[in-house]
């Protein structure tokens, strides 16, 4: 097994809440794992991105090669562009549909779309919308692990039990919703692509 | 039994310092080491063990405390990015000739590629410069483990050592394998040469000449170390010569097994029998090192006669910036299909300015009131305000070191500019700016500082600011006159209060001072937040 994971943002969206479930779920499946961060300046507003591998033998880079990630994971559209040589032949962008404007230059939103619909394999969701509806927006990071889910080999069971670790300390209800959201992501991409 | 913790690698280093026996961290915030200290705050062991964990006001203050520390016999931990060790220049490279007592690992964090940094120097020159040991670890194990090494090593060798990462391994995450029995602290324990930190020439000498000798010491345990290590290879055509992490990136391309011999470096000086071994074995030598070609250049030699050395000086490997596993296949030739490439309409999104966050404030007044003086006459310094350089604002004109923007202000008044403005930080300002302000107050040069102070060490995640609650009387303890110094709440509401001041200020012939004050908005958002 080995699964190689682009995740992409702007600095502030809290990407590093998906990534912390996905570790905490390698932890518990035994697999090695490694994961490089943005901190620093990027924080303030900028395009920030996360290295996420995670393999049943040794990793030795820390970034991914071109070419190799199953997945782009993005919680902005825009940004699911930026890392596209990164993206393997067979590999999926999953990404939220809501822009954050927060630059002048920002393209047309139809332009980014239309661009994200023309990739050979795409789920793209409302995120804000899906965690809404499953009970707060603030959810929505765990929409898009969700709806990622299906694409990583690690079982649904394992991934809710590490929002369970990494939500725990924040009550009962807190994780009950995380836990919704993360399954009706799930639930959104595999109608989609059972499509 | 172990215990094995998902640490980033800044995190792996902070656990095996206390793993190691650390009575003390002390560091000043800097991207990308600031999280060492970090954890260290928040860590159980330390908290109950009570290991001095404050941060200081400046990277020179922190070393120079940590001497301190290890002078009384116990074990420190010193913390800070590359460009701290330029502060801390001064202490460091003399308390090589001094020695130390207990245990001391200098951690230096490099930014190749300039991430968040000016530059992108290299740190190991500093440790040749110095003549001390550095270690550079290839991982997160290597890096807990060498920071348990180095403070055994360095207390041995009452030397202090240097550990060096760079940005990737400092923020990325993977298992550390913990050791089962922490190391006890060490007691009080005075040195044995009561003359030893005394640098009076004589005696100055003498240690200079203590830290010469121990160079073969150095170099033996380079050669021996677990950490330093020759794979062999089939393919003799080529040999390879890793650097810290630049190993990873090249064992990424040969996951199974290197077709090529290789020296894996960990720790320096540099590990002459399997450097002179490879160099035997093989017909061209490849060197691959983060950040500075300093390895390439010491194989390579002045005349260059020897094998052909392969890396950033030939264009083998880009001058400057970080590696990664596509560059380094490239350098080994590797076939790479091509990628899809990215949008060429794609926006950039660098990074701006918090909505709410009161520089805002402070810049829109700053342009308008200099609208009517033209451009190029802000100077200013290192923090989140020198977003202010970017687009929407474009307000400032210089950023190059800690507090040069208050002695950068007087030099230009000095020159006749007029008006000459300075805008720094709080942190920025005690970290490096006091002195400068100083040097305005006795020659009464004509300049407006302002101080933006959002009570916080902002870019870094929100330390606390060493100045808290006094920079007024800071300033007026150096001798800036009380009519001259000015406090308002950064709000779009008193704009026209602090439209009015600078006016005020700069048409004032000596020194103003002009401080918009509020809380930096992400650390009231945390406050908030519990």
């Amino acid at each position: 097994m080995k699964c190689d994971i682009v995740l992409s943002g702007v600095g502030g969206q809290g990407i590093l809440s998906i990534a912390t479930v996905l570790g905490q779920a390698a932890v518990t499946n035994h697999l090695y794992l490694k994961q490089a961060e943005t901190h620093g300046m990027s924080q303030r507003g900028g395009a920030v991105q996360s290295y996420l591998r995670l393999s049943d033998k040794e990793i030795f880079s820390d970034l991914i090669p071109a070419g190799e990630a199953q997945l782009i994971l993005s919680v902005e559209p825009l940004e699911s562009l930026r890392y596209l040589p990164f993206l393997s032949d067979e590999g999926y962008v999953i990404t939220n549909t809501t822009p954050y404007v927060n630059i002048p230059d920002y393209p047309d939103v139809e332009k980014v779309m239309e661009a994200i619909r023309a990739l050979p394999r795409v789920i793209a969701i409302d995120a804000e919308e899906v965690a809404r509806e499953a009970g707060n927006v603030k959810a929505s990071n765990m929409v898009m692990l969700g709806a990622a889910s299906p694409f990583i080999e690690l079982s649904a069971e394992s991934l809710e039990e590490g929002i369970r670790a990494i939500f725990g300390r924040k009550g009962e209800e807190v994780v009950n919703l995380n836990l919704r959201a993360f399954r009706a992501g799930r639930a959104f991409a595999n109608q989609k692509r059972n499509d | 039994m172990t215990t094995k913790k998902l640490l980033l690698g800044v995190e792996a280093i902070g656990q095996g310092a206390i793993d190691g026996g650390i009575s003390g961290v002390y560091a000043y915030p800097g991207t990308p080491s600031t999280e060492i200290t970090e954890y260290i705050q928040e860590n159980r062991t330390a908290i109950d063990r009570n290991i001095h964990r404050q941060w200081s006001a400046n990277e020179k203050t922190a070393m120079e405390a940590a001497l301190g520390m290890s002078y009384a016999g116990k074990r420190t931990l010193v913390c800070m990015k590359h460009v701290g060790l330029n502060v801390a220049a001064d202490v460091f490279m003399n308390i090589a000739v001094t020695g130390i007592n207990g245990g001391m690992v200098i951690t230096v964090a490099d930014d190749p590629s300039m991430h968040s940094s000016q530059n992108e120097q290299d740190t190991r020159y500093y440790g040749k410069f110095a003549m001390v040991p550095v270690f550079e670890p290839a991982n997160q194990q290597e890096a807990y483990d060498m920071t348990q090494t180095g403070l055994e090593l360095s207390e041995q060798w009452g030397i202090p050592v240097l550990l060096r990462i760079t940005t990737r391994l400092a923020h990325s995450r993977s298992g550390v394998n913990l050791v089962p029995q922490p190391q006890p602290e060490n007691g009080i324990r005075m040195p044995e040469d009561t003359m030893q930190f005394v640098l009076l020439p004589g005696n100055a000498r003498k240690r200079y000449n203590h830290l010469l000798s121990s160079q073969t010491l150095f170099q033996k345990a380079a050669d021996d170390s677990p950490y330093n290590r020759f794979e062999e290879g089939y393919d003799r055509s080529l040999g390879i010569v890793c650097c810290g992490i630049a190993y990873n990136y090249y064992r990424e391309n040969f996951p199974a097994r290197s077709p090529y011999p290789v020296v894996k470096i960990g720790q320096y000086p540099l590990p002459e029998k399997a450097l002179i071994r490879l160099e035997a074995e093989v017909d061209e030598i490849l060197v691959l090192e983060e950040g500075y070609p300093i390895v390439e250049e010491q194989l390579r030699g002045f005349y260059g006669r020897g094998r052909k050395i392969l890396g950033r000086l030939d264009g083998t490997l880009p001058r400057a910036g970080e590696l990664n596993p596509d560059l380094v296949a490239a350098a080994l030739k590797l076939e790479r299909s091509e990628r899809a490439g990215i949008p060429s309409w794609l926006a950039n999104r660098p990074p701006a300015l918090c909505k709410g966050c009161g520089h805002h404030d402070t810049y829109k007044a700053l342009n308008e009131v200099m609208e009517e003086h033209g451009r190029g006459k802000v100077f200013s310094d290192i923090g989140c305000y020198t977003l202010g350089a970017l687009p929407p604002y474009n307000s400032i004109y210089s950023c190059v070191d800690m507090g040069a923007s208050v002695t950068m202000a007087k030099g230009a008044a000095d020159a006749g500019l007029f008006p000459s403005i300075a805008v720094i930080g709080d942190s920025t300002f005690t970290h490096s700016g006091i002195t400068g302000l100083l040097d305005c107050v006795n020659e009464k040069s004509n300049v407006v500082l302002i101080i933006v102070d959002n009570e916080s060490i902002s870019m870094t995640g929100g330390q606390d600011s060493s100045a808290f609650g006094r920079l007024e009387s800071i300033c007026l303890g150096v001798g800036v006159d009380p009519a001259h110094l000015h406090v308002l709440e950064a709000l779009p509401k008193n704009h026209e209060q602090m439209v009015q001041l600078l006016r005020q200020e700069i048409a004032w012939n000596g020194v103003s001072v002009i401080i918009p004050r509020r809380e930096c908005i992400q650390k009231m958002a945390r406050r908030k937040r519990g």
